[in-house]
C-alpha cells in the first residue's frame, strides 16, 4: 500500500476511535487496505428498522483519489438490505463510489457510510434492482472470491 | 507529383479517387514514357483538375484532414475570435468554448444575455486574471491527505477549497491518466462545481501528464464538433472534416479519405461501404451477424411443415413426419401427404405425384425470401473474402513488379501499373461488396435495372482484370496494355454506378423495403 493512502487511512482510524457519527460502527480491519463497517438506520423505517447491516471498504493504492470499493456482506445477523439500488450480491449502485463524477477525494470512510445510511432511510420500496438475478448471476463469480477471502477465518 | 502549398496537397487528396480515371492514368502513361521531367504537365493538370471542380461527382464530399498541430491550431483561432467579443482572457474563453461544445453563437448569446450566470455554469465564478500560485499557510490541514505540516505547498483555485499541492496533483494526473477526463475536471471538494483551468493544470501537472492533458482536450474538440471526425485507424492521428449532417446520412455517403490512406464513411466511421447508405450497411451487418450461419444451416437441413409452415430438422428416423404443431403426417422426401403413400411405407418414389408436387412449391415459396437473402449474402460474402484476399494480393503485386522488372527490362516507374491495377481491383470489390447489401434492400422498379446493369458491368470488368492479374509475371508484360486500359474501365464503371446510386439517394429516387432515415 502506498505510504500515501495509507498515511490517510491511519488517520482516518485515529478519527474514527474519537467516535462515529450515530449509527455507524467500526468492525474490524483485517489490514489496512480492507475494513468492515456496521451500519443501522436510525428513524422507524419499517423496511431497516432494528437491523444492522455490514459494509466491507476495500482501498485501492490511489486512495482517497480513488474512490474505495464498497459493498454490503451477509454475515450471521447481517443481512443485504432491500432497495431498488442494492443488488442482492451487496453491490451497491451509487455515484458516489463511481470514481468518475460522484466520488470526491474529500470523501472518507465515515461520509461513505453517513450517505449509504441516509440512502436507506430515504427509501420505501421493498424491492431489488430491475434485472437483480441476472446480474447477480454474472456477477458470480468475483463476489464468490470476495466474499472466500472474508469467510475464512484464516485471513 | 510537386506540392508547393497546401492547397494543392487538398485536392490531391479530393481526387485520389480519381487516379483511376482514364484521362489520369493516360497522362501518368504519358509522363511515363517521356522518363517522367515535366513538372509543368503536373500543374497543368492539378489546374485543370480545379477547373474540373464545380461537376464534382455526387458520390464525392468535399472535405479537410486535419492533422494534431491544425487542430490546435483552429481551436486557437476560434478562442482569438471569441475572446475578443467576451473581453475574456484565452483560458476562459477556452472553458467557455469547450463548455459550449465549440458553438460560438450560443456561446456568444447567452453571454450577452447573462455574463455572470454564463461564467458560473462553465464553473468559472466571477472574473479572474492572477495568475495561479502555491501558498503555504499557517493552521492548515489538508482534507486529502490529513497532513497538516507548516511547510507544506497548498493550492485552491477561485472556489477557495484549498489542498495541499501534492494531493492535488495527485488529484489531477488520476483525473488525467486514469480516467482520460480534461476539460470537464471539477475541483476535489464534493459538490463544487468549478472546472480545473488549463493554468492550474500547468502549474501542477507533470510534463508527462500536462502533454496527455493536451492531447486530450485537442481530442474533446474534435468530439464536440459534429463537423469533426478522428480516423478510425489505429495509430492515425488525423481528423477529417466534413460539413455533411448526421441528418443527411439518407440521401448522402460521405466517403473521405485520410492522410494515412484510409478510405472510410465519415458519416458513421465504418470503412468505406459506398454506394450502401450508412443505416442499411447498418442493418445488412447485423443481419449478416445474426442470420447468415443459421440461415444456411436452416436451408441446407431443414424443410417446412407443408400445411403449417413450421421449420423442421429431421434428425434421424423414417420418411414419415408427423408435424408436432399441425399433426399433419406428410413424407420428407416427396413433401406430400402421408395419406397417399398406402403400404409404400419407407421408400418413397412418388416424387413426381401432383399432390407432392404442389406441396413442394408452397415450400418453396416460404424458401423464396430465405433464398434470396442468401444471394446477396454469398455474394457479399464473396467480394469480402476476395477483398481480403486482395491484401495477399498486394505483396504478390510487389514481388510481381520487380520480377518484370528484371524479365522484361522495364524501369520500376514502368511496372507501376500493376499497384495501379491492383488498387483499383481491392476498391472495386470494396463497392461490388455494397452493392450486394443495397440491392437486398432496393425495393423492384424501373431505376433497379439501371443498377443491376451497373453491378454487372462492374462485376464483368472487375472479374477480367483479376484475371489478367493472376497471370504469371513473365505473361504480364505482354497483357500490359490491356491491363492499363481494363484498369481504367474498372474505375470508369465504378464511378458510374456511384454516380447513379448517389444521384438516386440525392434526389430519393432509390425505395427500400426498409426505412433509411
Amino acid at each position: 500500500m502506498s505510504t500515501f493512502a495509507a498515511k490517510r487511512l491511519q488517520k482516518e482510524m485515529a478519527k474514527i476511535h474519537q467516535g462515529l457519527a450515530p449509527g455507524i460502527f467500526f468492525v474490524n480491519s483485517p489490514n489496512l487496505q480492507h475494513w468492515q463497517m456496521d451500519i443501522q438506520v436510525l428513524d422507524s423505517n419499517p423496511l431497516y428498522a432494528g437491523k444492522t447491516f455490514r459494509l466491507n471498504f476495500r482501498f485501492s493504492n490511489n486512495y482517497p483519489i480513488e474512490a474505495p470499493e464498497v459493498t454490503f456482506i451477509r454475515a450471521p445477523d447481517r443481512e443485504i438490505p432491500m432497495h431498488p439500488h442494492i443488488y442482492s450480491n451487496g453491490i451497491i449502485c451509487l455515484d458516489l463510489l463511481s470514481s468518475g463524477n460522484g466520488w470526491s477525494p474529500v470523501q472518507s470512510v465515515e461520509s461513505v457510510c453517513m450517505s449509504i445510511q441516509s440512502m436507506l432511510t430515504g427509501n420505501t420500496k421493498n424491492e431489488r434492482p430491475e434485472g437483480d438475478e441476472a446480474f447477480v448471476l454474472r456477477e458470480g463469480r468475483s463476489v464468490r472470491d470476495i466474499r472466500f477471502v472474508y469467510d475464512d477465518p484464516t485471513v | 507529383m510537386a506540392m508547393s502549398s497546401d492547397e494543392e496537397y487538398g485536392s490531391d487528396q479530393m481526387m485520389s479517387d480519381d487516379e483511376l480515371d482514364a484521362d489520369s492514368l493516360g497522362e501518368l502513361a504519358g509522363n511515363l514514357d517521356s522518363d517522367y521531367d515535366n513538372d509543368a504537365d503536373d500543374d497543368q493538370f492539378l489546374e485543370n483538375m480545379r477547373d474540373d471542380k464545380p461537376q464534382k461527382p455526387a458520390y464525392e464530399v468535399d472535405y479537410t484532414t486535419l492533422s494534431d498541430a491544425e487542430l490546435r491550431n483552429k481551436q486557437k483561432e476560434q478562442v482569438e475570435d471569441v475572446r475578443h467579443i467576451l473581453g475574456q482572457p484565452v483560458e476562459q474563453t477556452a472553458i467557455l468554448l469547450r463548455y459550449f461544445k465549440w458553438q460560438k453563437e450560443r456561446l456568444i448569446d447567452k453571454y450577452m444575455d447573462d455574463p455572470d450566470k454564463v461564467l458560473e455554469d462553465a464553473g468559472l465564478g466571477a472574473e479572474w486574471n492572477d495568475d495561479p500560485k502555491l501558498e503555504k499557510v499557517r493552521g492548515f490541514s489538508c482534507d486529502i491527505c490529513c497532513d497538516d505540516d507548516a511547510e507544506m505547498n497548498t493550492y485552491s483555485m477561485r472556489c477557495g477549497h484549498r489542498y495541499c499541492a501534492d494531493c492535488y496533483k495527485q488529484y489531477l494526473e488520476n483525473k488525467i491518466m486514469s480516467e482520460g477526463e480534461s476539460g470537464r475536471i471539477q475541483c476535489p471538494t464534493d459538490g463544487c462545481s468549478r472546472i480545473v483551468d488549463s493554468k492550474t493544470v500547468r502549474l501542477l501537472a507533470s510534463p508527462k501528464v500536462l502533454a496527455r492533458y493536451g492531447e486530450l482536450l485537442n481530442r474533446t474538440y474534435v468530439d464536440d464538433k459534429p463537423n469533426l471526425r478522428w480516423c478510425p485507424a489505429p495509430e492515425c492521428e488525423f481528423a477529417v472534416d466534413c460539413a455533411v449532417r448526421q441528418t443527411e446520412l439518407h440521401k448522402i455517403i460521405p466517403t473521405v479519405v485520410c492522410n494515412c490512406g484510409l478510405r472510410f464513411c465519415f458519416g458513421c466511421g465504418h470503412n468505406d461501404h459506398q454506394p450502401c447508405p450508412c443505416a442499411l450497411m447498418k442493418k445488412w451487418l447485423k443481419k449478416c451477424e445474426d442470420d447468415s450461419e443459421t440461415a444456411n444451416w436452416i436451408s441446407a437441413h431443414t424443410k417446412e411443415c407443408p400445411k403449417c409452415v413450421s421449420t423442421i430438422e429431421k434428425n434421424g428416423g423414417c420418411n414419415h413426419m408427423t408435424c408436432r404443431k399441425c399433426k399433419h403426417e406428410f413424407c420428407w422426401v416427396c413433401m406430400g401427404p402421408w395419406s397417399e403413400h398406402g403400404t409404400n411405407w419407407y421408400n418413397c418414389n412418388r416424387f413426381e405425384e401432383k399432390s407432392g408436387e404442389e406441396a413442394r412449391g408452397q415450400q418453396a415459396k416460404s424458401r423464396a425470401s430465405l433464398e434470396r437473402y442468401l444471394h446477396y449474402y454469398n455474394r457479399y460474402a464473396n467480394h469480402d473474402h476476395s477483398a481480403k484476399l486482395d491484401k495477399d494480393l498486394y505483396v504478390k503485386t510487389e514481388k510481381k513488379m520487380t520480377s518484370l522488372q528484371s524479365s522484361s527490362g522495364m524501369s520500376w516507374i514502368e511496372v507501376q501499373y500493376l499497384e495501379a491495377a491492383s488498387t483499383a481491383l481491392q476498391q472495386c470489390r470494396q463497392t461490388l461488396k455494397w452493392t450486394y447489401a443495397f440491392a437486398f434492400y432496393l425495393q423492384r422498379n424501373n431505376d433497379t435495372y439501371i443498377f443491376e446493369d451497373n453491378q454487372r458491368d462492374l462485376e464483368m470488368a472487375v472479374e477480367q482484370l483479376s484475371e489478367l492479374f493472376e497471370k504469371p509475371a513473365d505473361q504480364l508484360a505482354a497483357s500490359r496494355k490491356e491491363m492499363v486500359d481494363k484498369t481504367a474501365y474498372v474505375g470508369h464503371r465504378r464511378r458510374i454506378l456511384l454516380e447513379d446510386t448517389a444521384n438516386g439517394l440525392r434526389d430519393e429516387r432509390w425505395q427500400f423495403t426498409t426505412d433509411i432515415r
